[in-house]
């Protein structure tokens, strides 16, 4: 990781409007491929833009414990959203990919890895709790002794276009995780969001090539008071607290907690908050197969904790209840991952809590535990 | 993004572990009743050149279309020119092994994981505790420690078996003793003929006297609470939970920490593990269902 960028330091300038809508040009020339935010089945998710029709205009989502919904907005902003049920671990660390190719030859078997090349992509909307995530993420996969090559691969070549949030939903909680709502680090270009145009911070010499590439002017100061008013609006909105103090001793010394059979209760175990984290890495191998059984392909699929048949072993389950379960998945999300990988597994996005059916709420969960123990 | 150099500086130098090696089946040796000793060879040789394990460690086997299963490596660790592996027909994976025949190919990835505090034992004492399939990830460090004898003290090996019949390896036992190590046994249900001890693995423990508990170091491989019971039977002993060392198992898929399917805990047990100290490790063994 590199040194915190101080983001008020950074080179700022204002794009226009229309010049914003040639960037999807400028980044198509590069050969990138634009993933970013639209409107699909009811929600706001990151699929594949062409250009900035695409991008959920006059759109916004009202977030709640369980609840998703989108309402139309009085303006025409672009990004007036706050986050959805995607996140870029979609992109860098696919639901299903082929990791390895097995052919058998009169040799015997022969394995290989696929052949496919990386896709380029250019991240656009990437909130400050997703920039958070995604070096959650490098440090799983490339921060151990063995890196995962294939999320390595999308990784290193990815570009990063942040947003900085101008609103909160009411699930958000970066500010108690200390994630955002501002996009400090990780990003080639942050923008926030103004009527006519954009602010734009540049993080990295390759987000200034491509701002070369479009007409900017100077940014005049009440258009950079705007902007930070805008971005003071979204730190306003969070009135979602979490205490992390001692977090981890707190969970690992309640390993036996009357809490966990509260919550195993109301879990569904339906593996929803464990889908939209952008932080969970879970994932199973399977075989994949043709009809002669001659080619045999392995792919990796997203698993889930909550999965019965995830912790199988030797003809059992080890965790065989739902309490067992979610007590895996949250001592890991907020305690044992830290003993991994030096950070907390949380940012802050509140997805588990929006996309949960029936409404857990992981801060009250942990709030539960010291004070039902006094 | 130029977030981080030191993964860049890594792109070309790191193999995909994902991959698998092409091993074929040199030897197959009939233990007893659903095990058997798998001795492989890499095809590559490169591969076969390169391939060293430490006494502990372990290979993912893989047959395509069915999977992969990890087995410790259980043959000698000075002498790779074929990797030994003793499997247990346990699951879909291992079943599809036990049908295969001397010349097939199947998948290796490995070694992996961590391996017995060797080096921790020269001029001590040193009690391997196996239980049942537990014997073959403690059996390479028979055979090192027999073939540098003079390098350590009294050397037992209390090994406990369901049945007189299921005991694994026994046609060595001879040579094991020849060569310095006491090897004391036991079985759950005696059978016609069965002379030896009945009962649980910590009763040989019990019995054993000529050791000074703060001079010795115990590994112990088997199910868990075998290994919770035996490790309570030697702290009992005067033996402290820095000197024990255990073999934890849980499903592994990748076994380089990125699947998260072994965790246990803080731990990964296919990179952190599988063999811990058990100061390290007892803590969420003893948590039941973690």
């Amino acid at each position: 990781m590199t040194d915190v960028i101080n983001s008020d330091n950074l080179r700022s300038c204002f794009l226009p409007l229309n010049q914003f809508a040639r960037l999807f040009d400028v980044l198509a020339a590069r050969e990138y491929e634009v993933i970013g935010p639209t409107v699909d089945q009811e929600a706001i998710v990151y699929d594949r833009l062409t250009s900035i029709d695409d991008l959920p205009r006059g759109w916004t989502d009202v977030q709640e414990p369980g609840k998703y919904r989108l309402e139309s907005r009085e303006d025409q902003a672009l990004f007036g959203y706050s986050v959805g049920p995607h996140s870029w671990k979609k992109n860098l660390f696919p639901p299903v990919s082929t990791l390895s190719v097995g052919e058998r030859t009169e040799e015997g078997w022969q394995f290989r890895e696929p052949e496919e090349s990386t896709p380029r992509y250019a991240f656009l909307g990437v909130r400050a709790c997703e920039l958070a995530a995604l070096q959650i993420q490098d440090r799983v996969f490339t921060g151990g002794p063995y890196v995962d090559t294939p999320y390595q691969r999308r990784r290193m070549q990815a570009l990063v276009i942040a947003v900085n949030c101008t609103q909160a939903a009411a699930t958000c909680f970066c500010t108690s995780m200390n994630t955002g709502p501002r996009c400090q680090q990780g990003f080639d270009l942050a923008l926030t969001e103004l009527s006519d145009g954009f602010q734009v911070e540049v993080g990295t010499d390759l987000g200034e090539e491509i701002l070369q590439e479009l007409e900017t002017v100077e940014i005049s100061p009440a258009q950079e008071t705007r902007a930070a008013a805008a971005r003071q609006n979204a730190v306003d909105q969070i009135e979602r607290e979490f205490d992390t103090t001692d977090i981890r001793d707190l969970l690992l010394s309640n390993l036996e907690h009357p809490q966990w059979n509260d919550v195993a209760d109301r879990c569904l175990s339906c593996t929803n908050c464990t889908m939209v984290c952008p932080t969970c890495f879970c994932s199973s191998v399977e075989e994949v197969s043709d009809l002669s059984g001659d080619h045999v392909e392995r792919e990796r699929v997203w698993d889930s904790c909550f999965n019965v048949e995830f912790s199988y072993m030797n003809g059992g389950l080890v965790r065989n209840s739902i309490r067992n379960r979610y007590r895996q998945w949250m001592t890991h999300k907020l305690a044992t991952w830290i003993d991994q990988f030096g950070t907390s597994g949380c940012v802050g996005c509140g997805r588990c809590i929006t996309w949960c059916p029936v409404g857990i709420d992981l801060t009250e969960e942990v709030a539960a535990i010291p004070k039902s123990q006094t | 993004m130029n977030e981080y150099p030191s993964a860049a500086s890594r792109l070309d130098s790191q193999p995909n572990a994902w991959v698998a090696q092409t091993a074929v089946i040199r030897e197959i040796i009939r233990e007893v009743s659903g095990v058997a000793t798998y001795q492989l060879a890499l095809k590559n040789a490169d591969a076969a050149n390169a391939f060293h394990f430490e006494p502990g460690q372990f290979n993912m086997l893989y047959v395509p279309g069915a999977g992969e299963s990890a087995i410790s490596m259980s043959g000698d660790p000075d002498s790779t020119d074929t990797l030994t592996h003793t499997i247990r027909l346990a699951g879909n994976v291992t079943r599809r092994i036990a049908a295969m025949q001397v010349g097939e190919t199947l998948g290796l990835r490995g070694p992996f994981g961590t391996s017995w505090p060797l080096e921790q034992c020269a001029g001590k004492n040193v009690i391997l505790v196996a239980g049942g399939i537990g014997l073959p990830p403690l059996r390479p460090v028979i055979y090192r420690m027999l073939s540098e004898r003079s390098k350590y003290e009294n050397l037992f090996l209390l090994y406990g078996a369901r049945s007189p019949e299921m005991r694994l390896y026994t046609s060595e036992y001879e040579r094991w003793r020849a060569q310095g190590l006491d090897v004391r046994e036991t079985v759950d249900r005696s059978a016609p003929g069965w002379r030896g001890n009945v009962g649980v693995v910590p009763q040989l423990l019990e019995r054993l006297h000529d050791f000074d508990p703060e001079r010795t170091i115990m590994m112990i491989c088997g199910p868990d609470i075998m290994m919770r019971f035996t490790a309570r039977a030697a702290m009992q002993q005067g033996m402290t939970a820095e000197q024990i060392w255990v073999s934890t198992e849980r499903n592994m898929q990748c076994a380089v920490g990125l699947c998260g399917h072994c965790q246990l805990g803080p731990e990964f047990i296919c990179k952190d593990g599988p063999v811990f100290r058990y100061d390290q490790i007892s803590p969420y063994l003893k948590v039941e269902g973690l």
